[in-house]
């Protein structure tokens, strides 16, 4: 346990005389402090060595990288010793549009411009306004047009059709804009006085949050059909946004709940005094500053359902995994699936990398 | 308001609403009653399409043979049993990825959490960089990309050994192991209730030392206990103790543990996602300890591991507990994945007699009830374990 001495406030000795080479003196204070660390530094640096030449070697030097269309010869012939990127200029379309018409294509990715877009300006302190409430609707409707089209001139695409990165951005977009206020209420509902509405809000997060996601897929994907009058259907991707949506809306709750009891009795206690009705009271008050309390919080739910969007792989749903999972049933591609997997999990990478980095930002900036 | 002016006493009345109280009876009436139609009619509907679909309503399926086979199982099962019984077997195999999971998460997991305080610039380096990476990719992805990994490895004639013994190749992980019998768990129930007897041992001589300040060991009634109680039973009962070695007969292992590749995809991704959250949670615990209390304890000359035990970790523990509460729950939960690399947990089970039996809400309501049982479970334990570390005000 001798390795802990980077507690920020742990005691330091008094600083050494600055002499010799600034590249040694680093050296010596972060590697080679002592003999144990030293030992440490070098026993660590030489598995980080083996590790990145044998991924080099895999990756870059023994990779293949472009092939004749359709032809996996080439990459078979490195198999096992080099890496096939050659599958993704080959099925790239397939992984991040799905089976969207091929001519088509520009739709899904303007919506995947536009939903970058949306996040970007989301995140200027300076657009923290009403607007931005009108601006997210106006930019879901236009991406709803430019996905399903039949109108302006664009020919009509069924969702069924739709796949890869638009679908997983849908999901999580329309899963947090709908699921959001879902969590308000119920986050509302839950510090209630009135009994009645308390305990359907505590019934309402705990059964959710008891079970775990895939099992409410199921039950969107198979129980649905029984539970809605004989004829009567939805399509798989809609059902299985409403059950995402139920999902996020009992985890925002939670995290909302503890921004409301951050806020101060006395802000209650004034608007109160102001004669301020129950909803007005809310939105012009409490809502406002229990949620700049909760920031950084929400944003890391955003990334927990970022990321749990792929489960409805799971019930065959086309999002991003699972037409990373289906261009590889492909026989002649079969045997490179690590490759599209890692393309994948870099496109997710970046997406709730750069989320954590602006909610630790926000954490930092805060109160400072 | 003072109590200088007193109040006329109210006057009694049975029910004298006031203006709030009936808005509040509005609203309340008004919700429950939209969620009571609401499920009224769903329910109406689902039994007019499960009489039209010729489907009973009930638990009764339960009694009837499953067919189904479960390859991978902890229980014993046979495709003749019942439904009830692929249940039973469906639950063990989602506690033993949990329960094993959980525990090596938790030791992963404050390895890389101490790591990344360490004085040693790379490896707090290569900590956070374990953190930043797992934490940031869907854990399906990462239960895909281990399970394809382990489909790749050689066949069995071929296996890697990276230890004598132990066998890594497309048929799983094998270990040499220890054949447990009747005698042999005896032997193990004696330890535990040897370590129970220690433990009231222990708080009985502290109680005694409370009273007379004289400090007494504790570790001769360990050893007495813990260790030489169930070698003599072992010693009395004749039980043998033959590690037992994986042999490769044919195109198989004989002998031996064996971990198949779907349980052991699934317990890498588990453990290996769920520790990078759990670094996190213990490093934060640990740097919430306030310095003066590190100060304090070099003052008084204390042995690094002494101060660890004695000082630091209590403190820290107290911020540590709750956040891993939840991360032990996510883990049981995030368990049901096992059914996108078809090991046999309970969702999958659940799933599978759906869509033989069509007995949808029975079988999901099942799922719920394992789910719901095994979370408060663990928070009703955790909760206590928070109860007994939390801070004693006087």
């Amino acid at each position: 346990m001798t390795v802990i001495a980077d507690i920020p406030d742990a005691p330091r000795r008094a600083r050494r005389p600055q002499i010799g080479n600034p590249v040694l003196r680093w050296l010596r204070a972060n590697l080679f402090s002592s003999i144990p660390n030293g030992i440490l530094s070098v026993v660590l640096l030489a598995i980080l060595a083996k590790g990145i030449f044998s991924f080099v070697q895999w990756g870059v030097a023994n990779a293949v990288w472009l092939t004749p269309t359709n032809d996996s010869s080439a990459c078979r012939a490195v198999r096992g010793v080099g890496a096939c990127w050659a599958i993704i200029p080959e099925k790239y379309r397939f992984i991040l549009f799905g089976t969207y018409p091929f001519d088509e294509q520009w739709r899904p990715a303007l919506s995947v411009l536009l939903f970058i877009a949306l996040y970007y300006l989301s995140t200027r302190r300076a657009l923290w306004r009403r607007e931005l409430v009108f601006l997210w609707i106006g930019a879901l409707a236009l991406i709803s047009v430019l996905m399903w089209g039949g109108v302006l001139g664009l020919s009509f695409v069924s969702q069924d059709r739709w796949g890869g990165l638009p679908v997983t951005l849908i999901l999580a977009t329309f899963g947090l804009a709908f699921g959001f206020p879902l969590g308000i209420l119920v986050a509302l509902g839950r510090r209630s006085k009135l009994p009645a509405i308390r305990s359907l809000s505590v019934l309402y997060v705990e059964l959710i949050r008891g079970v775990p996601l895939v099992s409410l897929l199921f039950m969107a994907s198979v129980m649905f059909p029984l539970f809605m009058p004989a004829g009567f259907n939805i399509d798989k991707l809609l059902r299985a946004q409403v059950a995402i949506v139920l999902f996020a809306g009992a985890y925002l709750a939670e995290v909302i709940r503890g921004g409301l009891q951050a806020v101060p009795r006395g802000q209650y206690e004034a608007a109160d005094a102001l004669g301020l009705s129950y909803w007005r009271k809310h939105r012009l008050i409490v809502l406002p500053q229990a949620i700049r309390h909760v920031i950084p919080p929400l944003v890391n739910t955003f990334i927990a359902f970022f990321k749990d969007t792929s489960l409805v792989l799971i019930i065959g749903i086309f999002d991003l995994l699972t037409t990373a999972k289906t261009a590889i049933i492909d026989p002649a591609w079969q045997q490179f699936s690590v490759e599209v997997y890692i393309f994948v999990a870099a496109i997710y990478f970046i997406f709730c990398f750069a989320m954590s980095r602006y909610s630790r930002g926000l954490e930092a900036t805060r109160g400072g | 308001m003072t109590a200088d002016h007193p109040r006329p006493p109210p006057r009694r009345r049975f029910f004298a609403p006031g203006r709030n109280e009936l808005m509040g009876l509005f609203w309340q009436l008004l919700v429950v009653g939209i969620a009571v139609g609401v499920i009224a009619f769903l329910w109406s509907n689902t039994v007019t399409n499960l009489s039209a679909r010729r489907i009973t309503t009930g638990f009764a399926f339960l009694g009837r043979e499953a067919g189904m086979p479960i390859a991978d199982s902890l229980l014993a099962y046979s495709p003749r049993d019942t439904y009830f019984w692929a249940f039973v077997v469906g639950v063990g195999n989602t506690l033993r990825v949990a329960v094993i999971g959980i525990v090596l998460a938790t030791i992963l997991g404050t390895v890389i959490g101490i790591s990344r305080l360490s004085a040693n610039w790379l490896l707090s380096r290569l900590a956070a960089v374990y953190v930043e990476t797992l934490r940031d990719i869907p854990l399906l992805l990462q239960l895909l990309f281990w399970y394809v990994l382990m489909q790749a490895l050689p066949a069995a004639r071929a296996a890697w050994r990276p230890v004598e013994g132990v066998f890594l190749s497309n048929r799983g992980l094998i270990l040499p192991a220890i054949p447990l019998g009747p005698l042999q768990l005896s032997v193990l129930a004696t330890a535990l209730l040897g370590f129970a007897a220690f433990y009231l041992v222990r708080r009985q001589l502290i109680v005694q030392q409370l009273r007379d300040g004289k400090p007494r060991p504790a570790w001769p009634f360990a050893l007495g206990l813990i260790v030489a109680l169930p070698a003599m039973v072992s010693v009395l009962l004749g039980v043998s103790w033959t590690i037992e070695w994986p042999q490769l007969r044919g195109f198989n292992f004989v002998g031996g543990l064996t971990l198949a590749p779907e349980y052991f995809a699934l317990l890498i991704a588990l453990v290996t996602y769920t520790a990078a959250f759990i670094a996190e949670i213990v490093r934060s615990g640990i740097q919430s300890v306030p310095r003066g209390q590190w100060d304090a304890a070099n003052a008084l000359g204390m042995r690094r591991s002494f101060m660890l035990r004695q000082i630091i970790l209590p403190q820290a523990l107290r911020v540590i507990v709750p956040p891993m509460t939840s991360q032990y729950l996510n883990l049981t939960k995030n368990s049901s994945l096992a059914v996108a690399i078809g090991y046999q947990d309970v969702v999958s089970i659940a799933n599978t007699t759906l869509n033989q039996t069509g007995q949808a809400i029975e079988a999901i309501a099942l799922i719920m009830a394992v789910f719901l049982t095994i979370s408060l479970s663990i928070s009703f334990f955790m909760n206590w374990y928070n109860a007994r570390i939390a801070l004693v005000e006087r």
